[in-house]
This record gives C-alpha cells, structure tokens and sequence, in this order.
C-alpha cells in the first residue's frame, strides 16, 4: 500500500509561487483601498501637503457633526429594533401559524428588497404627506384647517420608511431560520407543558438568534449609511451623517470637512460590521 | 444501573417515584388531512398502567392515533378520553403527557439539566422540586454525570435517555414514545428496549402508548399489541396471545413469521375442544375458534413451532420436500415445500441436518396452531 502511495504521480499544480494573490489585491486596492486613501488625504493633507488634524477636528468638534451623529445613531437604532420586532412578528406568523395566501405575502415582502428605498418614500408623502390620502380624508371627514398628521416630516417618518424598507432583510434570513427549526421539539415543548410564548421564547428564538443577530446587524449597517430616504423626506432638523457628508459636499463644497466626517462613517459600518462577524462567530458555535 | 438501583442510590420513596397513571379511550376516533381520512373511526381502550404497542406499516395510522392522544391533530370525528375526562378539545399543554420522538427533540442550546427541567419549569414547579425531579429522572436514566453537557456531545443513545428522562421527569399521566428507539443502531437499540422494559417495571402505574414499526419491540415491551392497517384497528390484543393466535392474515405476517397453509374445516369445535382440518391429504388438528365444518380456512404455524421431531400420537405431522436449507449459527431456517405452499421452519439444534429434496416429517402441537380466515376485511 505504500509503495503504492509513493509511486503515485503527484498531483499536478502551478507553480505561482505567491503571485496568485496580486490580481485580487489590485482589485480591491482599485475599487476599495484607493478610494478610502483619496478620502483620508482629503480630509487630513491641507492644500500646502502637510498633514493637518486642525480641520478636520474643527469639523468633528462642531454641533453639527455631533447633531448628525446623534441622529444617525438614534434613527438607526429604532429603526434597527422596529425590523427587528416587526420582522419577528411577521417571520413567527408566517413560519408556525400560516394562513391562506402566506406563502404569497412573504413574496410581497420580499419584493421590497428589490424596490428603490426613494420609491417607500414617495408612497408614504402620498399616504401620510400633508397633502396625502390620509390627511385628505381627515381634513375633509373632520372639517379640520390643517392635515393632522403630521410625523412623516420628522424623524418618525424615516424611522418609518426605513422600518419599511429594511424589515425584509430581518424577515428573510429569519424565515430560514425557522424553517430549520425542529417541529418536534416545538411539539415535545408543548406537551411537556409549555404555551406558546414560553416555546417562541425558549424554543424558537434561541434557535433564531444567529439570524436576528445577522439580520440586526445588515439593518444596522444599511440604516447608518441610509441617504436618500432622509433626503427624500427631508425632515426639518433631521440631518444623519450621510446627509451631511452630502450637505458639506454639494451644498457648502467643504469637501475636506466632507471627507473627514466621511472617515467617521467609515469607522462606525466598520466598527459594526466586525461586531455583526464577531457575534455571529460567538453564536454560530 | 438498574431502575430500582437508581431510585435507591438517589433515595427516592416508593411514594415519590409512582407515576399516577391513566387509562386513554379511543371513542370512535377518526382523522382527515384535507378530505382524505388516514385514520377511520378508532374505538380502543388503554388501561392505567398498560403499555400498549400500535404498530403498522408506513400509512397505516399508528402516528396520527398518537398524535391525536397529544392534541396535534384535531379528530374529524370522535373523542379522546384521559383518566375519564374528554381532552379531544384541550390543547396539548394542557393534556399533562410527555412525549419521546425518534429523533429526540433535545433543545440543542440548553444543557442536558436545563432539557430535562424544561417541563417541570413549564408547569411552575416550585424551585426545589425542579431540582429534585431533574437529579431523579437524570438518575433513573443512568445520565447524572452528564447534566451539564449539551446534547451535542451526547452519544445517540445518551441523547434518547435524557429525553426520557426529561419526559419522566414531569411525572405525565400517560407517556407517549412515538418510534423512540428507530434512529439508534440495532445493538443500542436492543438495550434500549430492555432499558425501557426495566423503567416501566419500577414505575408500574405508568401508562404507555409506544408506536413503532418494529415487532420485535413490541413484543418485548408491550402489554397488549394494537395493529393497524390502512388507517384502520386490524387486530388488537393481549401480546402473547396475538401473537400465538393472530386473528387474521395482516396480523400473523406483521408480527412475525408464519406459515399460512390453505385447509378446508373437516369438523368444528365441540365444547371449546379442537377443529379438525384437512391440509391435501393430510389431517390436522388444531385448538378452539369457531369455524364450521367445509369452511375454507388457513392454518397459522409459525416457523419456530415446527419440528423435526415429535410424538406422533399428540403432534400434527405434515410431510415437506426440503428445498433451501441456511445454517444461520445459533439457528437453521428451512425452507421446504407442500404442494403450492412454502413451509418455513426455523431449527435451533439439527445434529444432523438434512439436504436439498429430502422428504422431511414436520410436527406441531394443535395448541401452537389456529386457524384464520382468509381476508376479513382488514
């Protein structure tokens, strides 16, 4: 056996030696590393070349940065919990209780991962706008001089929009989940005395937190970074990272305050993004 | 370790360890899933106490009727009685049953102590009752030392006696094992069966509906055998005597071997005394039933009640032509036929084994014989 071992023609392979490696690192030094570069030398090289922090700390100090950055963590932490809590409902109705046409609405739901985040926007002002349906039917039904509904222009309505928007990227890995779930234990669950909400609480959700905590964090990241649908509501005093990047860039053409906010954005998908990987290394055993 | 062993080490009352059992009726229970019944109108009783064994093939109900005992399938028609009270309408947690699934069911996040005081928890057991019940089930089960792991790092088998501990440990009034022992291998599998049998002669009021497709454990572990078949009750009884005496066809070849020969009734019972039969040429006699003289019948023998060797003057003896014969090591199967039909018999000491064409002398007592009707319906 050995013998037979050693006799055999090794198997063939290229000799790369670790060249292999470079094409990918071109790539993402091209598409990733190059970019976030230009960005930091933006915001910290002033225009005579020498490293300066003066600015670039001016801009983090002021009340505007700190403003945005409160708002940012505020909406993208409601919003977060709100997919979280909706996306849980939903995924718990669909997965253990499914009705006629189920399978039909968690398609539906589905599809708003393929719609622009803008369009949610858009139909919200039509529905909750000042000029909206509901307002409508309200001045009109109630005789009232001014729409009554009002919090679509707050950070409620982005907390909203973004609910709506992000809830099936919750739903989808969720329902996965679920589908995983042994029924059996569900069952044994249940006769040895438990009623639902001990089983969603004991049996359930601990088999489905790796995929809360993977759906938590998408939300959490794509809801820090989200730009056009603040944009599109435009929200008095609702101004997000995203949003001021956009503002010091376009509006005031303050590009090197622009980039250094930009790196603190960075920071934070970054800084979350290695929380959502280290979590769901902890969890998935 | 023993059970009794077990309770003794963890001492454990007589008091503290009786399981409060209940008898379950079946009153004319029948399933539907969309239109299609899978299980026609079901009327069984279990006593308290009783384990009884439903077996059949894939389809033929024995899960449904089961889970239908558990409140996860609504009868279409019919009631389910536990302890005398109609549960049909209750829903599973409140039915106070455990249940023990092929597949084990542990809660994988949970340590082996925590799986098994998931029930007690669940019908808020005081703390220290909590503890108490989860160090004796762990106990009975063999399973102590292994409270703290996670199922994970359990052993198939390991993993099966917690979940019956974790059954036990609730103390329900009927346990329900629905095909527990089917994922294990054959040889656990055996000292399951003989583990299972040894807990319910400590916990003798413990009811016990056992499904499986697997006769063996049946016939090791139940009380009394309920067949089923397409959806319907073939043939129940007392498990010696089901097996002795099958009452139909369905019956003697689901439980077992056996050989099923074509007689025509020469001379019915008299007074409980023997039929007489006519098998070709040959006479046959055989105990009770009630089969009128010039019924054409089948004689049921199984393959171990034939012999060799036999006195003559009080054993039937039918002649064979040897056609296969397999040394098996501890037993000789031989296959040899009778006019149309095959005879099986099963040898376990042949000094002298006969060879391929012999004509060979089978014997068999009348009271290791009946006979069945040839298709009762069922």
């Amino acid at each position: 056996m050995s013998d037979a071992v050693a006799l055999a023609p090794r198997a063939a392979s290229l000799n790369l030696g670790g060249w292999w490696i470079a094409p990918p690192l071109i790539v993402l030094a091209l598409l990733f590393l190059y970019p976030l570069v230009l960005i930091a030398h933006a915001a910290l090289v002033d225009d005579s070349g020498g490293l300066n922090f003066g600015a670039a700390w001016d801009v983090l100090n002021s009340r505007a940065f700190l403003n945005a950055l409160l708002n940012t963590a505020e909406i993208a932490l409601a919003s977060t919990i709100g997919c979280v809590v909706l996306g849980l409902t939903l995924g718990l109705i669909l997965a253990f209780a499914p009705f006629p046409g189920a399978p039909l609405v968690a398609q539906v739901i589905d599809t708003f991962i393929a719609l622009p985040t803008f369009l949610v926007t858009l139909a919200f002002t039509f529905l909750y706008g000042s000029a909206g349906i509901l307002n409508g039917a309200l001045t009109s039904g109630l005789g009232l001089d001014h729409p009554p509904v009002d919090f679509l222009y707050s950070a409620w309505g982005v907390i909203l929009a973004e609910v709506t928007v992000y809830t099936p990227f919750v739903l989808r890995p969720l329902l996965a989940a679920f589908s995983l779930v042994d029924h059996s234990q569900i069952e044994v669950a249940c006769l040895l005395g438990a009623r639902p909400l001990r089983i969603v609480r004991q049996v359930i959700l601990p088999a489905a937190l790796p995929a809360i905590v993977a759906g938590g964090s998408l939300c959490l990241l794509l809801t820090v970074n989200e730009f056009g649908i603040v944009l599109f509501i435009g929200a008095k005093g609702v101004i997000t990272l995203p949003l001021l990047i956009y503002s010091k860039a376009i509006q005031e053409s303050d590009y090197q305050g622009a980039c250094a906010i930009a790196i603190v954005n960075v920071a934070l998908s970054l800084a979350l993004f290695s929380l959502y990987r280290f979590a769901a290394r902890r969890l998935g055993g | 370790m023993s059970v009794s062993a077990a309770f003794s080490s963890a001492g454990v009352s007589v008091a503290e360890k009786a399981v409060p059992g209940s008898d379950v009726t079946f009153d004319k229970v029948s399933v539907a899933y969309r239109g299609a019944v899978v299980l026609k109108p079901l009327t069984m009783a279990v006593a308290a106490g009783e384990i009884l064994a439903m077996i059949g093939p894939s389809g033929s109900g024995k899960t449904t009727a089961l889970r239908a005992v558990a409140g996860f399938v609504r009868p279409a028609a019919g009631r389910i009685l536990i302890g005398g009270a109609d549960v049909t309408n209750l829903p599973p947690y409140e039915r106070g049953l455990a249940m023990v699934v092929q597949n084990y069911a542990l809660f994988p996040h949970m340590r082996v102590s925590e799986n098994v005081a998931f029930g007690l928890n669940a019908r808020g057991a005081a703390k220290d009752l909590v503890a108490r019940r989860t160090e004796e089930s762990l106990r009975i089960v063999g399973m102590s030392k292994y409270s703290s792991r996670f199922p994970r790092e359990l052993s198939g088998g390991q993993q099966q006696r917690v979940a019956i501990a974790r059954a036990l440990a609730v103390r329900p009034r009927v346990l329900l094992l629905d095909e527990p022992l089917s994922a294990l291998d054959a040889q656990i599998r055996r000292s399951m069966v003989e583990e299972i049998a040894r807990l319910h002669a400590d916990l003798p009021e413990l009811t016990i509906l056992y499904v499986t497709h697997d006769q063996s454990e049946a016939l090791t572990l139940a009380d009394r055998i309920a067949i089923l078949k397409d959806g319907q009750l073939s043939a129940i009884g007392r498990t010696g005597e089901l097996y002795r005496r099958p009452p139909n066809r369905f019956a003697a070849e689901f439980l077992g071997r056996a050989n099923l020969l074509p007689v025509t009734v020469e001379r019915s019972a008299q007074d409980g005394g023997f039929v007489q039969a006519r098998l070709g040429e040959t006479k046959v006699v055989v105990a009770g039933g009630d089969h009128p003289a010039g019924a054409e019948r089948l004689l049921c023998v199984r393959p171990q009640n034939l012999t060799l060797t036999g006195d003559a003057e009080r054993s039937n003896r039918i002649e064979a032509v040897l056609r296969e014969i397999h040394w098996q090591g501890e037993l000789t199967h031989l296959v040899a036929q009778i006019g149309e039909s095959t005879l099986r018999a099963v040898a376990t000491r042949l000094p002298d084994p006969p060879a391929r064409g012999d004509r060979l002398a089978f014997f068999f007592s009348p009271a290791d014989a009946n006979l069945i009707v040839e298709d009762p319906g069922v």
